[in-house]
This record gives C-alpha cells, structure tokens and sequence, in this order.
C-alpha cells in the first residue's frame, strides 16, 4: 500500500547565508510536514538528511536560497537554488572528501565533503546545476515506496 | 538497554532532564563531522562528540539518536542546552576521551548482546 497522498503538496523555505543558529528549521519544518501528510518514517528520514545537507551548504557558501518542496502522490521533490559563488568543477565537488569550506566551518565539523555525496546518495534521482558567480541548484527526487 | 544505566555506569553528567534518559539506546557512534554522523550513526545510537555547539542537536533529532555525549570535558554553548530540551535531545558529559567513552560503551552493550 502507498503512503495515502491525495493530491500534491507545495511549499518553499528561505534561507539566508551564515545563519548557522537557525541551521535545520527549515528541514525540521519539511520533516513534520512530510510526516503530517502521512509519508513513511524511512522516506522522511532520507528526505530529511539530503535537504539538511542542502540547507546546510546554503547556510555555508551562498549569501541566500530558497528550499522549495513537492509531495505529490507518487515522489517528494526538493529543489535548493541558491544565490552563491557557484561550484567550478561539479564532478570533483561530488567526490567524497573534497570540500571548499573555510577553516572555521570545518571546526564545527562541518565541510568534510560529504555534503553532496550525502545529497546523492539520499536521493533517487539527484540533478545538480551551477554557474560559477551566479549559484547552485540542486534537484532531489525520493520516490514514494510501496509500504 | 536504558540510558539511565549507561549514564550511571559511565558516570555521564546529564545536561538535560532526566525524563530523557528513560530511552533505549541500540548502539554508538563516534564522530566529530557532522555528515558523517548523518550519513552513518543508527538510529537509537549515542553519539560520542567533541562539537559542542547547537548544529549538534538538529543532527541528533535527524537521525533519531538516543543522546549525544560530549567528551573531554568541553562544555556545550547555552543555545545548544536549550535546543536540546526543546528538542528533547538528551545531552550528556564526560571529562572522558572519545576513546575511552567508546570502549566503555562498547563493552557494556557487547555484554547485553546489543554489539556485534
């Protein structure tokens, strides 16, 4: 039996850069939302930790972005576009361990690289775009289980 | 097994209420980067730390962890506290080392057959 989803769902999340304070409200919000609406606790969870990782890299890189979510009756979708300096080489920015993060966000233990692998790995179908000086955006599709 | 009994074995100093220490712990994991914790603690597990400040706690609510305890003797900021209580996230402290934490714990859950 699928998770009774009846119609779609929309919404979006502001982000502002460096606000670190707040870093997963807009996640935890997505998570009771994904969990109100009646989606399995494991398809909550993946969906969770991939648009933390996306909330967080916003928090780290860009000035500002937008997390926008759809749950319709058959995938969730979450899409982070941001307002940032872009990424110059998307394959070595997906490999795990390689990261751009300043020192003092790596001392939170943030900027491990992880991010993005963290992103895919989360994600059934996972689409990354960039433009260097412009920004980032990254489309995640979880697909729905049969439960 | 309860974090109760494991707080009182290991001698951790609970920051939060004790209410919260009644939950059942599945195992640990050790870990000072944060997407890995995300990407590889188990649910249940406690969390064995040196980062103190308030990113933790969403961490621990993402994964479901049983708790996060925070070695060498570092204190967590206030925001962290009180995230934790609002969250319901059970905050523990050892002036113990990650290392020592770790094999305690270990030893503890091997022997109620919680570890491989």
């Amino acid at each position: 039996m699928k998770a009774k989803i009846d119609r779609t769902y929309e919404g979006s999340f502001h982000i502002v850069g460096g606000d670190f304070s707040r870093a997963g409200e807009a996640s935890t919000e997505l998570k009771s939302i994904l969990l109100n609406v009646g989606i399995d606790e494991d398809t909550v969870r993946r969906v969770a930790i991939a648009t933390f990782e996306a909330e967080m890299n916003i928090m780290i890189y860009a000035t500002a972005g937008i997390l926008r979510y759809t749950i319709s009756p058959d995938e969730i979708r979450v899409v982070a576009e941001d307002m940032g300096p872009g990424i110059e080489d998307i394959e070595l920015a997906m490999q795990e361990g390689y990261s751009t993060a300043p020192d003092w966000v790596r001392e939170m233990g943030w900027g491990a690289g992880m991010g993005l692998p963290n992103m895919k790995k989360n994600s059934d179908v996972f689409r990354i775009e960039s433009v260097v000086g412009e920004g980032t955006t990254v489309e995640m599709t979880i697909r729905l289980k049969d439960c | 097994m309860k974090l109760k009994d494991i707080a009182e074995i290991l001698s951790l100093k609970p920051l939060t209420p004790a209410g919260g220490l009644e939950r059942e712990v599945s195992g640990g994991y050790v870990g000072d980067l944060l997407s890995d914790v995300m990407a590889n603690a188990g649910e249940g597990n406690i969390w064995i730390t040196l980062q103190t400040h308030v990113n933790i706690v969403a961490v621990a609510v993402f994964k479901n962890l049983s708790a996060v305890v925070i070695v060498n003797g570092r204190m967590p900021d206030a925001d962290t506290i009180d995230k934790a209580v609002s969250e319901n996230i059970p905050l523990l402290l050892t002036g113990k080392s990650a290392f020592e934490t770790a094999g305690k714990l270990y030893q503890i859950l091997n022997a109620k057959g919680l570890q491989d």
